[in-house]
C-alpha cells in the first residue's frame, strides 16, 4: 500500500497527490511514469511523474478527473492509500544541453512538462515555456513553471486568463522569430500534441512528445499501448513514452484511445450513483 | 469402493477403465467462469488409484520434470492415508493443485505409464489434483525448515519457476525474497490461465503455502526499473539470484491492420479478463470489449484459453485460426476437447494475411490464405506453406493474436555479463540453470521460450538445488566436499 501524504486541489478537477513510494522516488527521472491502482477492484492506469523527492521518498502525480478512476482518486485524501504504485516505468527524457529549448504544456500536461523544463534548465539550456488550458480553472503551476523558465507564456482557449490562444499560436510565433530553437517538448492531450507537431514540422524543429495510450501492465507484456511511430509499431510503455512527434501516427493513437467509450460511460454513471448514495442523500 | 475391487489381482485391475472426471455441462459452462473440470469424487479417485501397478522402476516418474514419486503418493491414496499421500506429493512439488490442473500429463508422466501400453494410462494428473485438493481442504502445518543458512537469495518473477525455486530454497534454509512486477503473485497462473481452468483461490492457496515456508513476496517491483540485478547483488547483499520472469512479451504477425481497435494480443485479452477480472466489470474497473464474431490466431493453450474466455464474455461465434493441421496443435488434449465441446470452431491450415478496419478504426474482417504442409522444419513439424490464390475473407469484428511470447528484456537492464541468445532468451546450463553471470541462475520460459508450467517448475527446482550447492560450498567448503563425496 502506498500512502498519500499530500493532496492538493490544483483546480476544480485537477488534483495533486504526493505518494510515499521510496523505491520509485529513488529512481524516478523526468519523463517517466508509474502505474497506479486505487484498490483491489481498480484498473491499472499510467500517470506521468510530475515530481519526486528522493529524501522524503515520495513521487508527485497530477490527475485530471476525466473518468471513473480519476474521479475516485479525486475523492481520496491524504492518509489514504493507493493499492499499487509501480515504477518508474518508461525511458527518461533525454536531457542534454541543446541551447534553446521550448517546453509546451497543455492542460494536465503542464505537470509532466515541469520536471523536464527544470532538468533542461539545470543542464544549462535557455528554457522558453508555453502553458495553456481550455480555461482559467484548468491552469496550474504557473509560478512553478516561471521559476524554471527564462520566458513563460500563459494562454487559455477562451481567454479567461492570460492570452486568448491555443498553445500552437505562440509556439508558431516563437519559431518564426529570429531566435533559433534547438529542441521542443510538447506534452498534453493527444490532439494538442498532434497540432504542436504539425506546427513545428515545417520549421524542422526536433519535437519530443509524451504519448498517453491505454495501458494495462505498463511493462511491455500486453501491447495495449501500441502505436505506429515512423511506420513501425512501438510500445509506448517500454519504447516510450516519449517519441519524435513528427513520426507518430496521431490518428491511430487518437483512435486507440477510444476503445472503451461505452464502458467509460457505464463506469462513470455507476460511480456518480455510488457517490450520491454514499453521501446519504 | 468395494473390498472386492481392492483385492483384485493385477490382471483384473488392469481391466478397470480409466475413470473419467466429472465436468460442468458444456452449454452451462460456456456462460460462466466457474471451473470446468470438477475433480474426482473419493470413490472414483480410489478406483483410479487401483489401476496403478506400483511398478518397481516406475517410468512415470521419469516423465515428470520435478520427479514426483507418483507410485508412492498413489499407494498412500489407495491405503486411505491422505496426509501421507500429501507428504509424498509435496516432497517434490510445491504446487500440486496447480500441476494437477494444467500439466500436459499426456505427454509426460502418463505418456510413460506402463498401463498405457495396453489400455488407457493411469490418470495421474487427476489423482494428483485429488490429493492436492484434499490437502487444501485439510491444512497441515508447513514442513519444518532447517536453521537459517545466513544466505539471501532473490527470485525474480513469482510464476511457476520462481515459486518452485523459492519454495525449495526456503526448504534448504535460505532467506528468499521473490520480486514480482504485477500487483498479484502467480505470474502466468494469475494473469494468463483463466479461472475456469485454474481457480485463483487454488493459486492463492499454493502461493500461501510457499509463503508459509518463509518466502517473502514483494509485489509491484519491476526488476530492471525499480531495482536492477546488479543493485540486488552489490547494494542489497543478495548472495544469488534466480531469474524466472518467463516469456511475457506478446508477438504480433506484422500484417497490415494489426493496430485496429478490436485486435488484442492474447496477453492483453487474458490479463484484462483474468488478472483484472474484466468479466466482473463494472464491479471491477477494467473493461474488455468482445466482438460478435471472434478469431483467435494460434492453437496453443493460450489460444484455447482466449477463445473460451471470448465465448464466456458473450461472443456469438469464436474461431481458432491455425496455420498447421490438427496433428500439430500444441495445446493440451483436454483443452482442445473442452473447447470443441463448448462450440469453438477450428479452422486448420489457415493463416491471416491482413486485417480490415472500418472508417472508425475498428476491425471488420480478416483476409486469410489456405495453407498446406510441406517438409519438416527445424521444430520437426511439417512446414506450413501458403496455397497461392486461395485467399478468402473471414467476417470477424475481433481478433486475438495468440502466437507465442518472448522474454521481456526489462530485467536485463544493468545486468552485465548475462549472455542471451538471438531470440532474447537467457543462456543457461541445461541441468543447473547457471547463467554466464556470476551468482545468477535462470529457468523456465526466460531460458526455453514459451513452454509449460511444469517444465518451468522443473527448471526452478534444478536451479534451487544448484544454488544451494553453490551457497553451501561458499559457507563451508570442506563440509560441502564431504557431503558431496558421501552423496
Amino acid at each position: 500500500m502506498y500512502e498519500i501524504v499530500v493532496k492538493e486541489d490544483l483546480a476544480p478537477v485537477t488534483k495533486l497527490f504526493e505518494v510515499k513510494a521510496p523505491a520509485v522516488a529513488k529512481k524516478a527521472k523526468a519523463g517517466q511514469f508509474v502505474i497506479v491502482r486505487i484498490d483491489e477492484e481498480g484498473e491499472r492506469i499510467p500517470l506521468t511523474i510530475a515530481d519526486y523527492d528522493r529524501e522524503r521518498g515520495t513521487v508527485t502525480l497530477v490527475v485530471q478527473e476525466v473518468g471513473k478512476t480519476t474521479m475516485q482518486m479525486g475523492a481520496m485524501e491524504a492518509g489514504e492509500h493507493f493499492a499499487t504504485v509501480t515504477g518508474p516505468l518508461g525511458i527518461p527524457s533525454e536531457i542534454e544541453k541543446f541551447g534553446t529549448v521550448l517546453c509546451v504544456g497543455g492542460g494536465v500536461g503542464i505537470a509532466p512538462i515541469y520536471p523536464i523544463a527544470r532538468d533542461l534548465k539545470e543542464a544549462g539550456n535557455t528554457v522558453l515555456s508555453i502553458i495553456g488550458a481550455r480555461n482559467k480553472d484548468l491552469l496550474f503551476w504557473e509560478e512553478k513553471m516561471r521559476s524554471v523558465s527564462d520566458e513563460l507564456i500563459v494562454c487559455t482557449d477562451d481567454g479567461s486568463y492570460g492570452r486568448k490562444a491555443l498553445v500552437t499560436i505562440p509556439l508558431k510565433e516563437m519559431l518564426e522569430s529570429e531566435r533559433p530553437v534547438d529542441h521542443i517538448w510538447a506534452i498534453g492531450p493527444a490532439i494538442m500534441m498532434k497540432f504542436c507537431a504539425l506546427t513545428t514540422q515545417p520549421f524542422g524543429a526536433p519535437t519530443t512528445v509524451s504519448l498517453n495510450s491505454i495501458m494495462v501492465d505498463g511493462t511491455g507484456m500486453c501491447g495495449a499501448c501500441r502505436v505506429e511511430v515512423g511506420g513501425q509499431t512501438r510500445f509506448v510503455c517500454v519504447d516510450g513514452p516519449e517519441f519524435d512527434g513528427h513520426e507518430v501516427d496521431w490518428d491511430q493513437l487518437l483512435t486507440r484511445q477510444r476503445i472503451y467509450p461505452e464502458q467509460e460511460t457505464v463506469a462513470v454513471e455507476r460511480w456518480k450513483h455510488e457517490c450520491q448514495c454514499g453521501n446519504g442523500s | 469402493m468395494s473390498e472386492a475391487i481392492r483385492d483384485l489381482p493385477k490382471h483384473e485391475r488392469m481391466k478397470l477403465p480409466r475413470q473419467s472426471m466429472p465436468t460442468q455441462d458444456a452449454e452451462a459452462r460456456a456462460q460462466n467462469f466457474d471451473e470446468v473440470a470438477l475433480g474426482y469424487p473419493q470413490e472414483t479417485a480410489l478406483m483410479e488409484a487401483m489401476r496403478c501397478l506400483q511398478c518397481k522402476r516406475p517410468k512415470c516418474v521419469e516423465g515428470c520434470p520435478v520427479g514426483v514419486n507418483i507410485p508412492e503418493f498413489i499407494q498412500h491414496l489407495k491405503d486411505g492415508d491422505m496426509p501421507a499421500a500429501v507428504r509424498a506429493l509435496k516432497a517434490d512439488n510445491n504446487l500440486p493443485a496447480i500441476c494437477g490442473r494444467v500439466c500436459p500429463q499426456e505427454t509426460q508422466c502418463e505418456a510413460l505409464c506402463v498401463v498405457g501400453k495396453k489400455a488407457a494410462p493411469v490418470a495421474i494428473g487427476r489423482l494428483e489434483r485429488y490429493v492436492a485438493d484434499w490437502d487444501l481442504g485439510h491444512p497441515s502445518p508447513p514442513p519444518a525448515v532447517p536453521p537459517p543458512s545466513g544466505k539471501k537469495v532473490a527470485v525474480i518473477g513469482c510464476g511457476p519457476a520462481g515459486l518452485t525455486c523459492a519454495g525449495d530454497l526456503a526448504r534448504y534454509g535460505h532467506k528468499v525474497t521473490i520480486f514480482e512486477s504485477l500487483h498479484a503473485p502467480g505470474g502466468v497462473l494469475i494473469y494468463g490461465i483463466p479461472e475456469f481452468r485454474l481457480p485463483k483461490d487454488t493459486v492463492h492457496a499454493e502461493v500461501d503455502y510457499v509463503r508459509s515456508l518463509g518466502v517473502e513476496v514483494r509485489l509491484d517491483t519491476v526488476i530492471g526499473k525499480t531495482y536492477t540485478l546488479d543493485e540486488l547483488l552489490k547494494e542489497q547483499g543478495y548472495d544469488a539470484i534466480f531469474l524466472g520472469t518467463g516469456a511475457g512479451l506478446p508477438m504480433f504477425m506484422h500484417i497490415p491492420g494489426e493496430n485496429y481497435n478490436g485486435v488484442y494480443s492474447a496477453n492483453e485479452f487474458l490479463t484484462r479478463v483474468n488478472l483484472m477480472k474484466a468479466y466482473l466489470f463494472p464491479e471491477w474497473d477494467t473493461p474488455v470489449k468482445v466482438g460478435g464474431k471472434v478469431a483467435v490466431v494460434g492453437a496453443g493453450n493460450v489460444a484455447m484459453d482466449a477463445s473460451r474466455c471470448a465465448l464466456r464474455l458473450g461472443a456469438g461465434e469464436v474461431h481458432i485460426v491455425y496455420r498447421r493441421s490438427r496433428e500439430e496443435v500444441p495445446a493440451r488434449a483436454e483443452e482442445v476437447h473442452h473447447a470443441e465441446e463448448e462450440g469453438i470452431r477450428f479452422n486448420f491450415l489457415t493463416n491471416p494475411v491482413e486485417i480490415y478496419g472500418d472508417e472508425k478504426g475498428w476491425v471488420r474482417g480478416m483476409r486469410c490464405i489456405r495453407m498446406k504442409l510441406g517438409e519438416p522444419d527445424a521444430s520437426g513439424r511439417r512446414r506450413p506453406l501458403p496455397i497461392e490464390g486461395s485467399e478468402f475473407d473471414m467476417d470477424v469484428d475481433m481478433v486475438v493474436m495468440a502466437l507465442g511470447t518472448r522474454p521481456n528484456p526489462l530485467v536485463f537492464t544493468e545486468a552485465g555479463g548475462l549472455e542471451r541468445t538471438k531470440w532474447g532468451t537467457v543462456v543457461a546450463d541445461e541441468q543447473t540453470g547457471k547463467t554466464t553471470k556470476d551468482r545468477v541462475w535462470a529457468g523456465g520460459d526466460i531460458v526455453t521460450g514459451a513452454a509449460t508450467v511444469i517444465s518451468a517448475m522443473g527448471a526452478g527446482k534444478n536451479a534451487a538445488a544448484d544454488i544451494d550447492r553453490f551457497l553451501r560450498a561458499e559457507t563451508a567448503p570442506e563440509e560441502a566436499q564431504e557431503s558431496a563425496a558421501a552423496g
